[in-house]
């Protein structure tokens, strides 16, 4: 696994330097992408500078709260669901197509209704992350042996203690999937809202820099994005690896 | 057998329950919030028939078909390539499957400005966008697929003396088709998604730009038409999509 590991280092350095190579030599015009060196350079001097904390600091903080809230609601609504047996055979449907459906054409109804606030954003993020959380909520309690389900009983185990003891440890791989796929939709939801339209934020800085032909600024920051969000995605990656590993599923 | 005829009778009782469920909420919405930002279902549908009746609204709906179409076949054609080649090399596959997982993960939205920079305004970009929203999954899951083919076929087809060609059609393909098939289902999704999204920014047409334009002059009537178009037709597909994909995993 590290031989790949080495390999893929090498093989995004080798596509960084080819980018390099054609930028230098004039193939991609500077107008429509700089030197990946002079992006990095660029990215520094905005990040020391800090004029760009603001908007950094407005994504995440709605990311955050988008993603706490779906997963709150969605890990509620999961245990709920799977509770009512008639709901559940309602909202399966919903379910399985309901990422065939493009959310992002709901906000500006929701502008209209919110005005253009954090609020519409944080809306769409929530409604990306709530489903895939309520999803994998489902399927973690659906994966648990009726044989832990009849210890609980045996055990006289009050409703709570059986989740807590039971059903949340047993379901925990698969609510951290759900909360993976959570973190990485409010990310999405956030950050292209902004960009279709806000007052504020990375995606709204990219668009305005992108409108202003300001390269300096949107090379940069789309860098920075890509990079955040695939740190995040890798930690939470490695911790999932570390659970399964415990329990010798992988 | 008789636990798929049962599941069948009653995803169509889900499905009517979801759809009257979906509809009262959507009244009751209407009722609390009122003609400045929502239009009632029944109002939604008449001005939907009535736009479909206009002559201006088709050249929209064409050009929207065709980015979707093109990106479509992009995206299939380069994720089943890129699915096949990275699942039956093994070390290809482990140095490049994390690279399109972060690809999966990341706000695509953002690489829009490079999308537009690199392939101008227009169809090329709107198309470009759809592609790059939609051919990962479909890599992902074919990949997925073809390297959980039963080692025993893969040596049954050596022992035959396939090539790489034969090996495919006959062997990999057939054995992985269930799996591939999630992941079409999901790359048709994404890549509606991305063609819509392509059309809001950067287009003079498509139900994308309408949506955008209809932003601007608040024009409740056309946004709630043209999401309502967009949801039904998404649903509707990936319905059918998905009573297929259930058949194909069963068998």
């Amino acid at each position: 696994m590290s031989r790949a590991l080495f390999l893929r280092c090498l093989l995004i350095l080798a596509a960084v330097a080819v980018l390099e190579a054609l930028c230098r030599a004039g193939v991609i015009d500077r107008f429509t992408m700089p030197p990946p060196s002079r992006i990095f350079a660029d990215l520094v001097r905005l990040l020391i500078a800090g004029q760009l904390y603001g908007a950094i600091a407005k994504t995440m903080a709605n990311s955050l709260i988008a993603f706490a809230l779906s997963v709150v609601a969605g890990l509620a609504a999961g245990v709920l669901i799977h509770k009512f047996r008639l709901l559940r055979e309602a909202l399966d449907p919903l379910f399985a197509t309901y990422y065939a459906i493009p959310v992002f054409a709901f906000y500006p109804l929701l502008i209209i209704l919110f005005g253009l606030g954090d609020i519409p954003q944080i809306a769409i993020a929530f409604m990306l992350a709530v489903i895939a959380m309520i999803v994998n909520t489902l399927n973690g309690i659906d994966r648990v042996p009726a044989v832990l389900i009849k210890t609980a009983r045996m055990a006289r185990m009050s409703p709570v203690e059986t989740a807590l003891t039971m059903t949340l440890p047993y379901a925990a791989p698969h609510l951290l999937t759900g909360m993976k796929l959570a973190l990485a939709y409010a990310l999405i939801g956030i950050i292209g809202s902004e960009f279709i339209m806000s007052r504020g934020g990375m995606g709204f800085e990219i668009a305005f820099a992108y409108t202003n032909f300001d390269n300096a600024v949107m090379y940069p920051l789309i860098v920075l994005i890509l990079v955040i969000s695939i740190a995040i995605n890798a930690c939470i990656g490695v911790w999932e690896k570390r659970i399964l590993a415990r329990r010798g599923l992988r | 057998m008789t636990e798929g005829a049962t599941l069948r009778a009653g995803d169509w009782r889900g499905t009517i329950m979801l759809v009257v469920g979906v509809v009262a909420v959507w009244q009751v919405l209407y009722a609390v919030v009122g003609d400045v930002a929502l239009r009632s279902p029944l109002e939604t549908v008449e001005y939907t028939a009535s736009l479909l009746g206009r002559d201006s609204f088709w050249p929209h709906l064409a050009e929207t078909a065709e980015a979707f179409a093109v990106a479509l076949v992009i995206a299939t054609a380069l994720g089943l390539a890129l699915g096949f080649a990275l699942g039956f090399h093994r070390l290809a596959g482990d140095v490049l499957e994390p690279v399109l997982v972060a690809i999966y993960s990341v706000p695509k939205l953002t690489l829009y400005p490079i999308v537009l920079l690199a392939f101008g305004l227009g169809m090329p970009a709107k198309i470009a966008f759809g592609v790059i929203h939609g051919f990962v999954p479909i890599a992902l899951f074919t990949i997925g697929a073809v390297q959980n083919v039963k080692p025993v076929l893969i040596k049954t087809g050596r022992v035959l003396g396939f090539g790489w060609r034969d090996m495919v059609v006959h062997v990999l393909f057939p054995a992985a088709l269930p799996e591939i098939f999630t992941g079409l289902r999901i790359g048709f999704a994404l890549t509606l998604i991305g063609t819509l999204l392509g059309e809001m920014f950067a287009s003079q047409r498509g139900l994308g730009y309408m949506l955008m334009n209809a932003i601007g002059l608040h024009n409740v009537d056309v946004i709630m038409a043209v999401t309502f178009l967009i949801t039904v037709f998404a649903a509707v597909v990936s319905s059918i999509l998905i009573v297929v994909d259930r058949r194909l995993h069963r068998g």
